[in-house]
């Protein structure tokens, strides 16, 4: 069955200072159901602002409750994407690498993408200046909105719990 | 001729199906009962493994266990070196319909394929003609009838109790050389399945468990390495056969219809498997990721017909959708068309490795079966390169397309991973599983040979959220990934090694990098008649990184033609080894005359001629990256550059680090220094960085001016052509004018196969 860890074992695992048996262990065994809210507790703690954090978006990125009832992404700076419906990439900051020069930053020209093939584009948090994410694409390909959670579903359906409120 | 009615009475033969049914009147039965009631096999109850469990886990373990065991045992009768070292074979039990049941570990991308071809003479009626009777054997490699490339071949055999077929068991191996255009089984020359050599679709080619003389005569005379090929079949026939004798041996024990009941069961079970995991792992919602990758096929040294001479690239998009119920929808609407070249895939070849890869992360347990494909749901665009509208498409080498296409689903589970705290699980994606060193000729031992080298089995993996992808590791397709002992190599190849090295800056960097690839240069040494090849990607690379991490690097190749290393070697002179850790700054050729080197990113070639003493640079790729580097940890910057994994001038400009090097040459990374350089950069990235909707207003201007490369336009024309939708999305999300579009047309490149098909008649 599966077992439960402490809170300090997942500080450790989001600290990336796991050690490697248990990190095994955790991969080897079925999954702690109890783990997304010790999880979310400890980022709660971290972050240096109050709105409840609903739901880990990703790296620096939560949907958060506001005191309006709204759900918005916002950047563990305090930087807000908006409406977590919408692609947060839409309001942040992009640096595309689209020449021989621009990837060279990056790689050896042999080892980079071809800019008439492909272009790098990087995503900054307007507010602390964070690379959020990359997309390396062909040019002219649309901003991808990679994810948009099932909020309530996942609360009321998986959880059994109903959406936490202001 | 007139038909006799006795001919007619003739085919009023006894069936071979349960309780007096045909096999088709049974996987109607299966299909029916599935899509009525949801479950499979319209089981709503596992009254067996609710019942008794224990006895149903010990026929599980039993025949789990001689599964692996049958694999195990069969290795040691193959010869060919992919089989022998790298374990590529694989074999799989199946219901009397074609679902599959158990399978062994190995190359179980086949646990599709293979049922697909027992379906495939379900459907065409081989109950009648050819028959099936007890000891026949059938052989399938055909890509039409689902397989991946022709080159795994499959060995096929039923299973009779008391006259009925109670299952098949299946075994595949990845064979040497298929007789393609070029030696070495995954050959890039072919454009239609006519280059892609010996197809064999579903036939019988044994009866009463021995191999037909015809059949023996005419494989033979088919491909070029006969001995492996022989010896391949013989390994596959035995553990078929092993596996046969221990399915009947358990029905003696637990009884037929305890038999017939486990395996319904048993798929139910993993049907339910999988919608368990999801629910315990993921978050419902979408989540869309792309891939893509170059074919560059109007470069020089890519010898095909004309109509084939197009730069082009893959486009696979794709839409994960979990549903509250966790069952899930996986849509690759929006994907580029099929092509002249080998890449095309048949869907259950795609819609098999996405297992594969689950087995990896989802579905981590050895209950691999078809009960998972009945939870999911796929969306293929009819005409796009994983489902072609011609039966004219070649495959043989379809991983080029497959394994970039399936890694931005793992990077897609991956922020559901993510969002749960299961940050142990995220992978940031897999690596492109190039190059394939592939050719052949005559021999060091004088004899036709082709190679077909399986170090790409060995490729960098992608980075989790919690510590760094695996250097030089695993493949996606064979998740027991092995780089083969370079000893055993050079007998198997006429090839000697001069160095096999790390490849620094080939994982992607980010706060945990992806694994970083490895490259060995190879020698020509005693062949004779000798071509070779590249194969891999070279202008792009096939993956995105997560979360902030990048992609890892794209590819390129080297070769040397006519060198002096006989005269060097002679004269003790120095000579190219190891590596070649920065392209830009070549170091063999500083110690090599050569009369011609090729140093350029065209990585897919058809065949060249290679002579004694020619190099050929083999460099295995590395996998995506997490994270912003700016967060990478000084100790691991420092240990990266100690480790030969990362070229120091690029610790500076990607990583931010201030480092120090000692009178022993190894690096000193400063944290402090590190940590107010990072600082710097992240107020330049603000200062360089645009508001993406400003952005999007300037590249809006280009697409109206359609300022891309051909190969980008044509990407584009082919899907727009396959799908109204992904155009009206495209044009929605760039407010384009209703009328804007892309056609082949416009782009004056060859447009065979666009608009006439050539469809299956059988
Ligand atoms: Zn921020």
């Amino acid at each position: 069955m599966a077992q439960e860890y402490d809170r300090r074992t997942i500080e450790e695992l989001v600290d990336g200072t796991i050690g490697f048996p248990k990190l095994k262990e955790m991969l080897s065994s079925f999954k702690d159901p109890g783990r997304f809210d010790t999880y979310v507790s400890i980022l709660q703690e971290r972050v240096p602002w109050d709105d409840k954090i609903l739901l880990p978006y990703g790296e620096h990125l939560y949907v958060v409750l506001k005191k309006d009832g709204s759900r918005v992404i916002k950047c563990d700076c305090g930087h807000e994407f908006g409406d977590y419906r919408q692609n947060w990439k839409l309001n942040a900051l992009v640096y595309v690498r689209d020449d021989e020069q621009k990837m060279a930053e990056l790689y050896p020209k042999l080892l980079a993408p071809d800019p008439q093939w492909q272009v790098i584009r990087e995503y900054y948090c307007p507010g602390c200046g964070t690379q959020l994410e990359v997309e390396a694409v062909t040019p002219w390909y649309p901003v991808i909105h990679d994810y948009e959670p099932d909020i309530d579903a996942f609360y009321e359906q998986w959880l059994g719990r109903p959406v936490p409120k202001p | 001729m007139a038909i006799r009615e006795s001919d007619l009475a003739a085919k009023q033969t006894k069936t071979i199906g349960w309780n007096g049914k045909t096999l088709k009147e049974m996987r109607r039965e299966i299909d029916e009962l599935t899509k009525e009631t949801g479950y499979y096999a319209g089981l709503e109850k596992l009254p067996f493994k609710e019942s008794e469990p224990i006895r149903f886990e010990k026929i599980f373990a039993k025949l789990r266990g001689g599964v692996v065991h049958a694999r195990e045992t069969a290795k040691r009768v193959a010869a060919s070196p992919i089989v022998e070292q790298e374990g590529e074979l694989c074999f799989t039990l199946y219901t009397p319909e074609g679902d599959s049941v158990v399978t062994s570990t190995g190359i179980i991308i086949h646990v599709g394929t293979m049922g697909s071809a027992i379906k495939f003479m379900i459907e065409n009626d081989y109950e009648e003609n050819p028959g099936i009777e007890p000891g026949d054997i059938f052989c399938n490699n055909d890509c039409q009838v689902g397989n991946v490339h022709p080159c795994d071949v499959h060995t096929i055999v039923p299973i009779f109790w008391e006259g009925e077929v109670v299952g098949w068991v299946g075994g595949v191996t990845h064979v040497i050389d298929t007789g393609a255009t070029a030696p070495g089984s995954m050959c890039v020359g072919p454009v239609t399945r006519y280059d892609d050599g010996y197809q064999i679709a579903c036939r019988k080619i044994g009866r009463n468990d021995e191999l037909l003389r015809d059949w023996l005569v005419e494989s033979q005379r088919s491909i070029r390495t006969t001995k492996y090929w022989l010896l391949d079949e013989r390994t596959r026939v035995a553990g078929c056969h092993m596996i046969r004798d221990l399915v009947l041996s358990i029905i003696e024990e637990e009884g037929i219809d305890a038999y017939k009941q486990f395996i319904r069961e048993l798929i139910e079970e993993g049907r339910r498997g999988l919608i368990n995991r999801l629910k315990a792992m993921t978050v419902p919602g979408k989540y869309r990721q792309v891939a893509f990758v170059d074919v560059p096929y109007r470069h020089p040294d890519v010898d095909v017909p004309p109509y084939a001479k197009v730069d082009t690239i893959m486009h696979a998009p794709s839409e994960i959708t979990i549903n509250p119920d966790g069952s899930w929808e996986l849509s690759f609407d929006g994907a580029s068309r099929w092509g002249w070249h080998s890449y095309n895939a048949q869907p259950i070849a795609f819609t098999s490795g996405i297992w594969v890869m689950m087995t990896q992360t989802l579905i981590p347990n050895d209950r691999v079966n078809d009960g998972a494909v009945y939870a999911t749901q796929f969306v293929l665009p009819e005409g796009g390169w994983m489902k072609p509208d011609d039966i004219r498409t070649a495959h043989s080498y379809a991983w080029h397309f497959l394994v970039s296409a399936w890694s931005p689903l793992w990077r897609g589970l991956s922020r559901a991973y993510f969002s749960r705290g299961y940050l142990e699980e995220v992978n940031a994606g897999n690596a492109n599983t190039s190059n394939w060193l592939q050719g052949g000729g005559f021999n060091q031992y004088d004899t036709i040979h082709a190679v077909n080298s399986f170090e790409a089995a060995a490729e960098g993996t992608g980075a989790s959220a919690v510590r760094d992808g695996l250097d030089h590791a695993a493949a996606i397709w064979n998740p027991e990934g092995d780089m083969g002992d370079m000893e055993i190599w050079e007998l198997a190849e006429p090839l000697l090694y001069l160095g096999r090295s790390i490849k620094p800056n080939t994982g992607g960097y980010g706060k945990y990098r992806g694994g970083c690839g490895y490259e060995t240069l190879r020698m020509v040494w005693n062949a004779k008649d000798w071509t070779m090849f590249f194969m891999g990607n070279g202008y792009m690379s096939s993956d995105c990184g997560l979360m902030g991490g990048y992609p890892a690097a794209a590819g390129y190749r080297f070769e040397a033609h006519g060198t002096d290393l006989k005269e060097r070697f002679e004269k003790r002179l120095p000579f190219p080894q190891g590596g070649d850790p920065n392209p830009d700054d070549p170091q063999y050729e500083k110690v090599l005359e050569s009369k011609e080197i090729k140093r350029d990113k065209q990585a897919i070639t058809t065949e060249a001629i290679f002579e004694n003493y020619d190099l050929y640079l083999n460099y295995l790729r590395g996998g995506p990256g997490f994270g912003d580097p700016l967060e990478r940890k000084p100790e691991h910057i420092e240990a990266d550059l100690n480790g030969g994994y990362l070229l120091p001038e690029y610790a500076e400009k990607v990583y931010g680090a201030v480092f120090t090097r000692d009178e022993k040459g190894r690096y000193h990374v400063d944290p402090k220094k590190t940590e107010e350089r990072r600082k710097q950069i992240r107020q330049e990235r603000l200062k360089r960085g645009k508001p993406t909707r400003e952005w999007m207003k300037k590249e809006r201007e280009r697409i109206l001016r359609k300022e891309a490369a051909v190969q980008v336009q044509h990407m584009y024309a082919s899907s727009f052509s396959l799908s109204e939708k992904f155009l009206n999305e495209f044009r929605t999300f760039w407010n384009l004018p209703e009328s804007w579009v892309v056609t082949e047309e416009e782009l004056e490149v060859p447009t065979f196969g666009s608009k006439l098909k050539l469809t299956e008649s059988i």
